[in-house]
């Protein structure tokens, strides 16, 4: 059986990664510290089921999505189960596809992306309903696999891609949304059509 | 080389690495031969990245190791033992 310092040596290198997707979950700072010394608790208190050499990351972040679920997911407004409308695929590359290019052959180091802010991106992946919003933010952020995923959320493997692919589709449209609202549609289309007019 | 259309649809398991290797393989020759799905595809790799990138810096509070640190210090079920159960 791991033993109590074991658990702290091996456990704690972790807790910046899974505070960061407490907060995405949690969206507040306070429900965050709460849910991650909330999960490491119970994973203190549950580390002799803890099979040695299977994957601790893993584990810990299914302890951490379970005590959201259970525990804080229950206080928010929010309606838990939601749709998103229909969003037809490539929905960011079909609108902003054309500036990445001219980005590109602009400026080969500053990545297109990067005009989006950190908060942007936070941003429209925290106002994804809840069941879009833990697939999304397990496999884009935190890199499991589908199955992991699956096992994480207790759903089946083909619920967990249809999440992804639809909640990936909303955050692309969110993310679109603030690119228009803060002009960045029109000036990169001045500046594209400036570079080739010169 | 698939089609376009089949190409894209396993866009998202191919950026995911779910793909069986003969797939994968059915869809780099496609990519090889099509710039319009290899730059789709670019792009969403990127915004993958990205995403992964921006979504994942937040700084630890400062404090809240120690706090958690100290809960491990603590006799919860109040069995006179301190550990796991």
């Amino acid at each position: 059986m791991a033993d109590q310092q074991d658990f702290a040596d091996q456990a704690m290198e972790y807790a910046p990664q899974l505070y960061s997707a407490a907060l995405r979950m949690t969206r507040n700072r306070a429900d965050a510290e709460d849910l991650v010394q909330d999960a490491y608790l119970r994973a203190y208190r549950s580390f002799h089921t803890f099979q040695e050499g299977t994957n601790l990351r893993a584990w810990l972040y299914r302890i951490l999505t379970n005590a959201y679920i259970n525990k804080y997911r229950a206080k928010q407004r929010r309606p838990q189960e939601s749709e998103l409308g229909e969003i037809e695929d490539l929905y960011l590359y079909r609108r902003l596809g054309s500036m990445e290019t001219a980005a590109a052959s602009m400026s080969a180091e500053e990545q297109f992306l990067d005009l989006f802010t950190d908060d942007e991106v936070k941003q429209a992946l925290e106002d994804l309903p809840d069941n879009f919003r833990l697939p999304v933010l397990l496999a884009d952020v935190e890199g499991f696999a589908y199955k992991e995923i699956a096992e994480m959320l207790d759903i089946p493997i083909g619920t967990v891609m249809s999440r992804l692919h639809r909640g990936r589709k909303a955050m692309q449209r969110a993310l679109y949304d603030y690119a228009e609202a803060r002009g960045l549609t029109t000036t990169f289309d001045e500046k594209h059509t400036a570079t080739h007019t010169d | 080389m698939g089609n376009c259309t089949q190409t894209i649809r396993e866009l998202d398991a191919f950026l995911d690495g779910e793909l069986p290797t003969d797939v994968r393989e059915h869809i780099h020759e496609h990519l090889n031969d099509c710039i319009d799905c290899l730059q789709a595809f670019d792009f969403e790799a990127e915004l993958k990245q990205a995403i992964r990138r921006k979504c994942r810096n937040d700084e630890l509070p400062p404090g809240l190791l120690g706090r958690i640190e100290m809960c491990f210090d603590e006799d919860f079920d109040g069995d006179g033992v301190i550990g796991p159960v």
